[in-house]
């Protein structure tokens, strides 16, 4: 706790140098305030993000069925469940990676902000840079510095911005990466430790402002500490961005998450939602025994 | 536990140890042998090592044979010219007493057709291995890749007489075109009434058909390399497939694109029977310019092949000629090989 306190001080005083008479206020409203305009970029705040009834294939093999799943405005949404039941693909599907593999295929609506994703005319680019994701293995541009990283997102999206050292700052503030890296921007990006690349890929994501942030476990190449600063990072979008992690630890996942679905598939069978709801209750009196046995770590 | 785990010699001197001292201390200094525990090979490993050894080290005796050889044989030619003058002389006159001959002119024209050649092919083959890596299915790539192969298959010789009986005439206009727009440029001037055939500009466009192949696989090769992750990522961040192609694949693949380029050229420079065919085998002369678009020039290896079986001077000063080829084309060899090892994409690749 008091490490979150130190942290939130620290953050604090960079921007103060920039913000000036802003200083004062509390870190995320701070970051907040200041944003820089991207000329092009997503619409400002959270957004809801709902699947109905939504089914993946890989070819001929049906790998996921009639998911409906609600990830509300500005919460974190966990999706855990063992191995090889789709939670992966499922998260693939809300930002449209799915269809980067030959011959996949999906049924269902994905709406964001009650808009389908799939819809005819919507490009998979628009969708993307609407909806980030963060990858289970940290993989920065390694040619690229930390600077140019975090701003490789308005490049690829071709937004504009005209106070990138602002967005760069906040960026990396919001990730729990600027106090590290403050001194050495123009360094190279692949240069930095495993849990110092994971932040950066975080602070690449976030400096184009997504509505969505999708994280496939993004903690498990991680070792603890860094593991609790991207948790930490989680916590502190809270109310900006809608957050939807998969992950295979069940105390990460009762740690940061809001919500919680649990996804199963039995052999050969197709993965489904077997349970979702509030993640307290979901942890401490669950509905389905399967939940009981996984959240207890009987299996799994 | 501890004394469980030592051998015999160390087990009495640790338990003396042990028993005056409960508390841990450095081990005692023992004598220690140490047992050699290398694999005995079997009779047939060691005769199946012997013929593989025995392969490999003849590709390197070839190596010394050819160079020893060129070396040997143009030692007459190049102790009466001199190395320098040879090396620095542009004129190849045997006609007179004594003959007047150097390398200069040749090369002049063989970089040349090789520069034309690298220039027209290398962005030729990354836009080939781009649509082969990025933007083929599994299956188009496959019918790609063999395509490109087959353009490796043909005949140096067909490639040569198709340039000279059909593509030169076709090539004549773009000629025409490039010398009226970019005349100023002094290597794109051309000469009142000067014919625009058989010039080393059509030689090279024949040159990069040929090399196209090699460099291809190679910057494919690189390509196919580029780690998934970083392309996810591109993509992720609402990146189109062109803009991930520019920031993820093409940067990793410079150090591939860079070598293979190289080896392309290393190939252009030696190429022999299409330029033979193409160009009128002149050697460039000193102090006049160079002008790519006309009738003209002469490459080292053209000009052997079109020489070749005169007399013992003469031909003692083509192998001088081929001995700087070879020199040169060995070292273009060696930096392609060194940049793309060197590259961070290139790690992988052997070329």
């Amino acid at each position: 706790m008091t490490d979150l306190a130190e942290n939130q001080i620290s953050t604090d005083s960079p921007l103060g140098e920039v913000a000036g008479d802003q200083s004062s206020m509390p870190s995320g409203s701070v970051a907040l305030s200041a944003r820089p305009e991207i000329i092009g970029g997503p619409p400002p705040g959270a957004a809801t993000l709902e699947a109905r009834d939504a089914c993946a294939w890989f070819g001929d093999r049906l790998v996921l069925e009639g998911v409906d799943l609600v990830m509300p405005k500005g919460k974190v949404t966990a999706l855990i469940g063992p191995s090889g039941c789709g939670k992966s693909t499922f998260l693939r599907l809300l930002n449209r990676m799915h269809e980067l593999i030959p011959g996949a295929a999906l049924d269902g609506e994905i709406l964001l902000d009650g808009n389908d994703i799939y819809a005819v005319g919507t490009r998979a680019q628009q969708v993307r840079m609407r909806i980030g994701m963060v990858f289970q293995k940290p993989n920065p541009f390694p040619a690229m510095s930390i600077r140019e990283n975090v701003l490789a997102g308005l490049k690829l999206a071709r937004l504009k911005c005209d106070d990138k050292d602002t967005l760069v700052e906040q960026s990396l503030l919001r990730a729990g990466l600027w106090k590290e890296v403050r001194d050495r921007l123009d360094s190279p990006g692949g240069a930095l430790s495993g849990g110092q690349q994971q932040r950066l890929c975080i602070a690449r994501s976030l400096a184009v402002y997504p509505n969505v942030l999708l994280m496939d476990e993004p903690c498990s190449a991680l070792d603890p500490t860094s593991t609790r600063r991207v948790e930490e990072t989680i916590d502190e979008l809270r109310g900006e961005v809608t957050v939807v992690i998969v992950t295979h630890n069940m105390q990460q996942a009762h740690r940061v998450s809001d919500l919680c679905a649990f996804f199963l598939a039995e052999e050969n069978q197709p993965g489904f939602v077997v349970e979702q709801g509030d993640t307290l209750e979901m942890f401490s009196s669950p509905r389905d025994p399967r939940t009981l046995d996984y959240v207890e770590g009987r299996f799994g | 536990m501890l004394l469980s785990q030592t051998d015999g010699v160390r087990n009495a001197v640790a338990g003396i140890a042990l028993e005056d001292n409960p508390v841990a201390q450095p081990p005692p200094v023992v004598e220690r042998t140490r047992r050699v525990i290398a694999e005995v090979p079997s009779t047939a490993d060691r005769n199946f090592n012997r013929l593989t050894m025995g392969a490999g080290i003849s590709v390197l005796l070839l190596l010394l044979l050819v160079g020893g050889f060129l070396l040997i044989q143009s030692s007459d030619a190049l102790s009466e010219t001199g190395i320098w003058t040879f090396l620095t002389r542009t004129e190849w006159r045997t006609d007179v007493q004594p003959a007047r001959i150097g390398v200069l002119g040749l090369l002049a024209g063989t970089v040349l057709v090789a520069v034309v050649a690298v220039g027209i092919a290398v962005p030729l083959s990354v836009l080939c291995a781009l649509a082969i890596t990025e933007y083929s299915t599994a299956k188009r790539r496959k019918w790609l890749v063999g395509v490109v192969d087959l353009l490796a298959a043909v005949p140096s010789l067909l490639f040569g007489l198709w340039g000279f009986l059909f593509l030169s005439d076709k090539i004549v206009p773009i000629s025409l075109w490039l010398s009226q727009n970019f005349g100023w440029i002094p290597l794109f001037e051309t000469q009142e009434n000067a014919g625009l055939t058989g010039s080393i500009f059509i030689a090279g466009i024949v040159v990069a058909l040929m090399v196209l192949p090699i460099i291809t696989s190679v910057v494919r090769e690189v390509f196919s390399q580029t780690p998934p992750g970083e392309k996810e990522a591109a993509l992720a961040l609402g990146g189109t497939r062109w803009g991930m192609i520019r920031n993820v694949v093409l940067p990793f693949g410079q150090g591939g694109i860079i070598g293979g380029s190289m080896l392309g050229l290393g190939r252009a420079l030696g190429e022999t029977i299409a330029v033979a065919l193409l160009l009128p085998q002149v050697p460039q002369k000193l102090g006049e310019s160079i002008h790519i678009l006309e009738n003209g020039g002469a490459t080292v290896s053209g000009f052997i092949a079109n020489r070749a079986g005169a007399d013992a001077f003469t031909t003692s000063g083509l192998l001088a000629a081929g001995l700087v080829l070879f020199i040169i084309t060995l070292a273009t060899n060696m930096i392609a090989s060194v940049v793309v090892s060197r590259s961070r994409s290139g790690a992988g690749v052997d070329i």
